[in-house]
C-alpha cells in the first residue's frame, strides 16, 4: 500500500504587470491625481498646499484608521462620525471649565484631552459588547449608537453648533498646537523650528510653509502604531483570521468576543483622537465636527482595498483613501469646480475602487484554478 | 497491530424519544483507517459528535489513549489528541498556510528585544515541513487558501490536525465537495496518515473512497452497529446490504 504522493499543479507564472497594478492602483491614482492637479491647477504644486492638504487629511484618516480594523472583522462602525464630536466637545468644554476655574492651562490640557479620550471609549465599548455579546448587526449596533452620541454631544452643548469662548491663554497653546509645526520654511531664512519667526513683513509670512505640523506628526504616529498592530501582531493577525472565518476563529481557541469588543473599543479611539485634534485646529469643541467625515472614512477604507465583507484590508490603505479624497477635494477647488462635484468625483471613485478590486479577486482566482 | 487507540463500550445517546445510538461498541486502532458508513439518521455523526465532545453521551464509556474520555468538552477532547475535520474545513481562508496552522497558537519572536510580533517565516517553515511529511506540495506557502484548491485546504486541515499531535482524525466526508483527481489526492493523504501510525475514522457515502482506503468497515443502522467487516470480507454490493438492511434479513 504505497502512497501515491499528490501532485499538485503550480500555478501558471503570474502575470507581474498586471498584479502590481491591481494591488497599488490606489497609490498610482493617488499619484496620477497630484500630477494632474500640479498640471492643472495653479497653486496646487506647491509646498503649503501640500502641507494643508496633509493637514485636512488627518481627520478622515484617523477615523479610517479604526474603522479599518472594524471592517477587516466585516463589520462596519457608523457611529464614529459622533464619536469625534464627543471628544471634541468635550476636551474643549473640559479645558475651558477648569481654565475658567482655575486650573493652569497645561493640567486643563492633560485632564481634559484624557477624558476626551476616556469617554469617546464608552460607545466604542457598548457597540462592542452588543454586537459580540447580543448579536446585534454592527450596521444596525453602530446606526442605534450614532444617534444616542449625536444626541449625547448636543446635550453636552446645550443645544449650540459650538463650544467656544475659550479663554485665550488656553486658546493661544490650543493654536501652537493644532495649526503647528515641528519645522517652518522661511524664505531667505531656512527651516526654521518650532514657530514662525516673529516681525517678519506679509509677503515673507505668506512663503511661509509648515514642513512637519503637529496634526500631520500626531496622526502619522496613530498610523504607524495600529498599521503595525495590525499588520505583524497576533492581534492583528485573530483580527484577520475573525473576518475570514468567524467559526475557524473560534475553534482555533481566540476569544472572538473579546476581540471584537477591543475591535470597536480602537474604533473609538482613533475617532477620539480625531475628535480632539479638531479641537485644537478650530479651538473650539463641534458636535458634528465629524458628521461628514464618517463617510468619507468609510470610503478611504475601500478605496484603500479593504473588502467590506471582512478579512482583508490595510492601515495603510486606508491613509492613501483618505489622502486620495483630501487631494481630489483640494484639486477640485484649486480647479473652481463647485463643491457638488466633489461629491458626485469622490462617489465615482469609491465605485470604481470596488470595481478594481474585484477585478483583481477575479484575476486571482482565474490564475489559479486548475 | 492490535494496540487499541479509541474504544466506544456501550454508548448511548437519545434525543427527546427518539434513541439516536444504542448500546453502541467501537473501536479504532493504531493506524486503521475505519470507514464509518450508514444511511442518513443511522447514527453515525451522532456517533462521532459523542467521540468528539460536542455530544455527551447517557450512557456507556469512551476511553482513548488509555484514559477515559466520557463526557468531556469538545476542546479537552482536541487537546487530548482527537482531530475532527469537518466539511467546512474550519479554515480562515484569507490566511496562508503557516498562519492557518498556528491559528490561535502563533509563534511569537521578539522586534528590537521587547515588541512581540508574529513570526511568520518560521511558521511557513514549520508548516512545509508537516506538509512535506504528508507529502503535499503547495507552489507557494505565502498565498492565502482562497487561491488553493479543495484537495490543497483538505490537506492544510490535516497538516494543521497533525502538527498539534493528534492520535485520530476524523474526517467528516472529505472528499464530498471535490473532483476525481482532488478526491485521490485526499485519500493518498489518509493513507500516509494511517503509515504514520494515525488512526482516522472516515465518514462518507461514497463507496469509493471506502472500497479504496479502508482497513475496516463499521456499518451503523437505526442507532445501532449493523455490521463490523475488515477489509476482504465485504464488496460494494454488501456494504449497500448492511447499509440499507436488506442483509439482515437474507442472513
Amino acid at each position: 500500500m504505497a502512497a501515491t504522493a499528490p501532485v499538485i499543479k503550480q500555478s501558471p507564472t503570474r502575470d507581474r504587470a498586471l498584479d502590481f497594478l491591481a494591488k497599488s492602483w490606489a497609490y498610482l491614482f493617488l499619484l496620477a491625481m497630484v500630477i494632474f492637479f500640479s498640471a492643472t491647477g495653479t497653486g496646487f504644486f506647491s509646498l503649503n498646499n501640500f502641507s494643508n492638504i496633509l493637514v485636512t487629511s488627518t481627520l478622515v484618516a484617523l477615523m479610517a484608521i479604526g474603522q479599518t480594523y472594524v471592517v477587516v472583522t466585516g463589520g462596519i462602525d457608523l457611529s464614529i462620525g459622533w464619536t469625534v464630536g464627543l471628544a471634541s466637545v468635550i476636551s474643549a468644554r473640559s479645558m475651558r471649565d477648569l481654565v475658567l476655574g482655575g486650573t493652569a492651562v497645561p493640567t486643563a490640557m492633560v485632564i481634559g484631552v484624557s477624558m476626551a479620550l476616556l469617554v469617546a471609549l464608552i460607545p466604542g465599548f457598548i457597540n462592542g459588547v452588543l454586537i459580540a455579546r447580543v448579536k446585534i448587526p454592527p450596521f444596525i449596533a453602530t446606526l442605534g449608537m450614532f444617534g444616542i452620541i449625536r444626541g449625547a454631544a448636543f446635550l453636552l452643548t446645550d443645544g449650540q453648533q459650538v463650544v467656544g469662548n475659550l479663554p485665550s491663554e488656553l486658546r493661544d497653546v490650543m493654536r501652537a498646537i493644532g495649526n503647528g509645526s515641528l519645522l517652518y520654511l522661511v524664505p531667505g531664512q531656512g527651516v526654521v523650528p518650532f514657530q514662525r519667526p516673529p516681525d517678519l513683513p506679509p509677503d515673507v509670512i505668506r512663503g511661509i510653509s509648515a514642513l512637519l505640523p503637529y496634526p500631520v506628526i500626531i496622526t502619522a504616529v496613530v498610523v504607524v502604531i495600529f498599521a503595525f498592530i495590525l499588520g505583524r501582531t497576533r492581534f492583528g493577525r485573530h483580527t484577520y483570521a475573525i473576518g475570514g472565518n468567524p467559526d475557524a476563529a473560534i475553534r482555533a481557541g481566540i476569544n472572538v468576543r473579546r476581540h471584537l469588543i477591543v475591535i470597536y473599543v480602537i474604533s473609538a479611539f482613533t475617532a477620539g483622537i480625531a475628535g480632539v485634534l479638531h479641537s485644537f485646529r478650530f479651538t473650539a469643541g463641534a458636535p458634528q465636527a465629524g458628521e461628514v467625515a464618517l463617510l468619507q472614512s468609510v470610503a478611504a477604507v475601500v478605496i484603500g482595498g479593504t473588502n467590506l465583507f471582512g478579512g482583508e484590508g490595510k492601515v495603510s490603505g486606508a491613509v492613501i483613501g483618505a489622502l486620495i479624497i483630501g487631494v481630489l477635494q483640494t484639486g477640485l477647488v484649486i480647479l473652481n469646480v463647485d463643491s457638488i462635484w466633489q461629491f458626485i468625483v469622490v462617489g465615482v471613485v469609491i465605485i470604481v475602487a470596488v470595481l478594481v478590486n474585484q477585478a483583481q479577486e477575479a484575476l486571482e482566482r482565474l490564475r489559479t484554478s486548475v | 497491530m492490535s494496540e487499541i487507540v479509541l474504544q466506544c463500550v456501550g454508548v448511548s445517546k437519545h434525543f427527546g424519544g427518539l434513541t439516536a445510538l444504542n448500546q453502541v461498541d467501537f473501536q479504532v486502532e493504531r493506524g486503521e483507517i475505519v470507514a464509518l458508513l450508514g444511511d442518513n439518521g443511522a447514527g453515525k455523526s451522532t456517533l462521532i459528535k459523542c467521540i468528539s465532545g460536542v455530544y455527551r453521551p447517557d450512557g456507556g464509556q469512551i476511553t482513548f489513549d488509555g484514559a477515559d474520555i466520557t463526557g468531556h468538552g469538545p476542546s479537552q477532547i482536541r487537546d487530548s489528541g482527537i482531530e475532527t475535520i469537518y466539511q467546512d474545513l474550519a479554515l480562515a481562508e484569507n490566511l496562508d498556510v503557516g498562519a492557518n496552522v498556528f491559528l490561535g497558537k502563533e509563534k511569537q519572536k521578539k522586534l528590537f528585544g521587547f515588541i512581540s510580533v508574529t513570526d511568520d517565516e518560521w511558521m511557513r517553515q514549520e508548516a512545509s515541513k508537516v506538509l512535506d511529511r504528508l507529502d503535499i506540495h503547495i507552489p507557494s506557502l505565502k498565498q492565502n487558501l482562497v487561491n488553493l484548491s479543495g484537495g490543497q485546504r483538505q490537506a492544510v486541515a490535516i497538516a494543521r490536525a497533525i502538527y498539534w499531535n493528534a492520535k485520530l482524525v476524523i474526517m467528516d466526508e472529505p472528499t464530498a465537495a471535490l473532483g476525481v483527481p482532488e478526491q485521490r489526492k485526499v485519500l493518498s493523504l489518509v493513507r500516509s496518515l494511517s503509515e504514520q501510525g494515525i488512526p482516522v475514522i472516515l465518514i462518507s457515502h461514497t463507496m469509493q473512497d471506502v472500497l479504496e482506503v479502508a482497513n475496516r468497515c463499521v456499518v451503523m443502522r437505526r442507532g445501532r452497529v449493523a455490521a463490523n467487516l475488515p477489509r476482504g470480507q465485504y464488496d460494494a454490493e454488501v456494504l449497500v446490504k448492511h447499509i440499507v438492511g436488506v442483509a439482515e434479513l437474507s442472513a
